[in-house]
């Protein structure tokens, strides 16, 4: 049974001359375990798949099922939350100002229903390799990399299975995605996670996923292997394009 | 030919623990050229552009020998003075596109709102221009977009939302900060064109800061490497991988590649004794 089950995905916004087919017909499947990559053109829908799943696009049609549980509307009860976690792209705007690291966890760790809050929060920041200094800081007291650590602690507090990611790095500078990258890797491989990735980084998405699909202008066009990307085998000619650009003459003589 | 001369530009914020030195002694010159500036988060990238424009707020102090703009010191002029230099001749692209637009007015009226401040002409003709800039910077849909609000765009879209606007003054120098980092390739691509195109046949000088190091050796004519307020190293943009420093080889070191897969990436480890060498300088 697959993790992650998308199938005639359909989700648009707004009415009439306004409306936006920002997905359609999307499908694919993501197995345990496995890290899965979206690419593609701005403004191609990728975001709009990752908030379709949680709850937070209102209109959608077709199938999306999260370990063989098949979701509908756009409510998501709490053992949805508890199995599925978000990341997003921007680590200054998803943490609130005046809450510290550790109210942010603890609360969160309320909310799944723990009681070992204590020994938990200090476990999460171990994990992401924040450790106890950090503890009772406020979100401006850390830097874009810190932050986006205490963003991932807290998608990991409810012990998820899948973990959705929109742009992970792509606000930080190189050294703190290398540092966020490794993390994410330790991650999967200790608690089994399954993970699906939106990047606009082809490099990023080559070290992170296993298989991957390229977007254009809200369908899918291609799923491809990890082992191709690498090839540079691409079969639809918008992949093809994409992966040419990806290779700019400096990147190969570093 | 020099539009832009900095000599020994300091910025600093007094904090509870004492004065804190954002950006320390920095002298560099630009020219009708892409100059880049790389470095990693907290290195002082964006506070030298805002300084440059005297966009540092208080209780922040920026101190320089001079910030020249073809020959006027800016740091000199009274604030209605700069306010028509940051209109008509040096624009810059801040580097949170979302937050730098009205989130209660709509894409196309802002856009429109800023063209009419600086051509003397008709609405139709506003809007006609702003279709047109949104097509430029590759908006597939510039109809449906001049009508929406900033939280229905994607982060891509909100970026280049914010290049089209900035152009519109036909500006000296543009000061682009992280404008491309929410972009795929292929649209990337079309953007720096458009920048391209006015530094080569408008004669603009452009200041790209980007912690993308492959983009910056392959788009800018030379590079400033930032570290700790100072700038570290300074290179010729196609040698950039060839760099010396250490610091410069950490970053490079942890980009990931298609090439070549590992399971871990390089982590860059901080040597305290590279703040402490004197900025180098960065004239062409
Ligand atoms: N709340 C909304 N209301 C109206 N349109 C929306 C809304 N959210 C997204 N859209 C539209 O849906 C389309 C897809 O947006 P989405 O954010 O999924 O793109 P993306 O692939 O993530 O792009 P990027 O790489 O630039 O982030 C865009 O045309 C966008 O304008
Ligand atoms: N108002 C302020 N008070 C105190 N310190 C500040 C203030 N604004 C900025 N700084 C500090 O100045 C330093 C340089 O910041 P700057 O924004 O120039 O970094 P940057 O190189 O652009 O980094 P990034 O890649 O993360 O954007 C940082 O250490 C930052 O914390
Ligand atoms: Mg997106
Ligand atoms: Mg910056």
């Amino acid at each position: 049974m697959s993790m992650i089950e998308i199938d005639g995905l359909n989700v648009w916004f707004g009415h009439g001359p306004d409306r936006v087919d920002a997905v359609k017909g999307a499908a694919f499947t993501v197995e345990p375990g496995e890290s899965f990559g979206l690419v593609g053109e701005s403004g191609s829908g990728k975001s709009t798949i990752l908030r379709a799943i949680t709850g937070l696009a209102p209109d959608w049609s077709g199938r999306i099922s999260i370990g063989g549980r098949a979701l509908t509307g756009h409510k998501r009860d709490r053992a949805f939350y508890r199995q599925v976690q978000m990341v997003f792209q921007d680590p200054y705007a998803s943490l609130h100002p005046r809450h510290s690291v550790d109210q942010v966890l603890s609360e969160t760790l309320q909310l799944h229903g723990f009681r070992d809050i204590d020994a938990r929060v200090v476990r999460l920041l171990d994990d992401v390799g924040l450790g106890q200094k950090f503890r009772f800081r406020y979100p401006h007291q850390l830097s874009g990399g810190q932050r986006q650590r205490v963003a991932i602690a807290r998608a990991l507090a409810g012990e998820p299975e899948i973990v959705l990611l929109d742009e992970p790095t792509s606000a930080l500078d190189v050294s703190v995605q290398a540092e966020i990258l490794n993390l994410l890797t330790d991650l999967r491989e200790e608690h089994k996670l399954t993970y699906l990735m939106v990047s606009h980084d082809l490099p990023v998405i080559g070290h992170m996923c296993d298989r991957l699909a390229v977007m254009k202008d809200g369908e899918i066009v291609e799923v491809m292997a990890v082992g191709a990307l690498r090839a540079m085998q691409a079969q639809h000619p918008y992949s093809q394009s994409l992966l040419e650009a990806s290779i700019a003459p400096g990147s190969r003589s570093a | 030919m020099t539009l832009l001369d900095v000599q020994d530009l300091w910025v600093k914020f007094p904090t509870r623990q004492g004065i804190f030195e954002a950006v320390r002694g920095v002298s560099f010159t630009l020219g009708k050229e892409r100059l880049g500036i790389v470095g990693e988060s907290g290195s002082g990238k964006s506070m030298t552009g805002r300084a440059i424009l005297r966009l540092i707020r208080p209780p922040g102090i920026v101190e320089a020998d001079h910030v020249a703009l073809e020959g006027t010191d800016l740091l000199g002029l009274s604030e209605k003075q700069m306010r028509k230099v940051r209109g008509e001749r040096i624009s810059m692209v801040m580097q949170d596109p979302k937050f730098s637009l009205n989130p209660v007015m709509r894409v196309g009226d802002q856009i429109m709102e800023a063209y009419l401040l600086h051509n003397q002409v008709g609405k139709a003709e506003a809007r006609a221009k702003s279709l047109e800039m949104l097509q430029a910077v590759s908006i597939r849909d510039p109809e449906r977009v001049m009508r929406a609000y900033p939280h229905e765009m994607s982060g891509g879209m909100g970026q280049r939302i914010m290049i089209a606007m900035m152009l519109i003054p036909n500006p000296q120098i543009l000061i682009a900060d992280e404008p491309t980092s929410a972009l795929d390739v292929s649209v990337q691509r079309q953007v720096l064109n458009i920048m391209d195109d006015l530094v080569k046949q408008r004669g603009m000088g452009l200041i790209f800061i980007s912690h993308d190091l492959n983009l910056v050796s392959e788009f800018c004519d030379r590079v400033l490497i930032m570290y700790a307020g100072r700038i570290v190293e300074t290179c010729a943009a196609d040698r950039l991988h060839e760099a010396q420093h250490p610091y410069t080889r950490g970053l490079l070191n942890s980009l990931p590649r298609l090439d070549q897969p590992r399971r871990k990436l390089d982590v860059l480890t901080r040597d305290p004794a590279w703040a402490e060498v004197p900025s180098v300088g960065g004239k062409a």
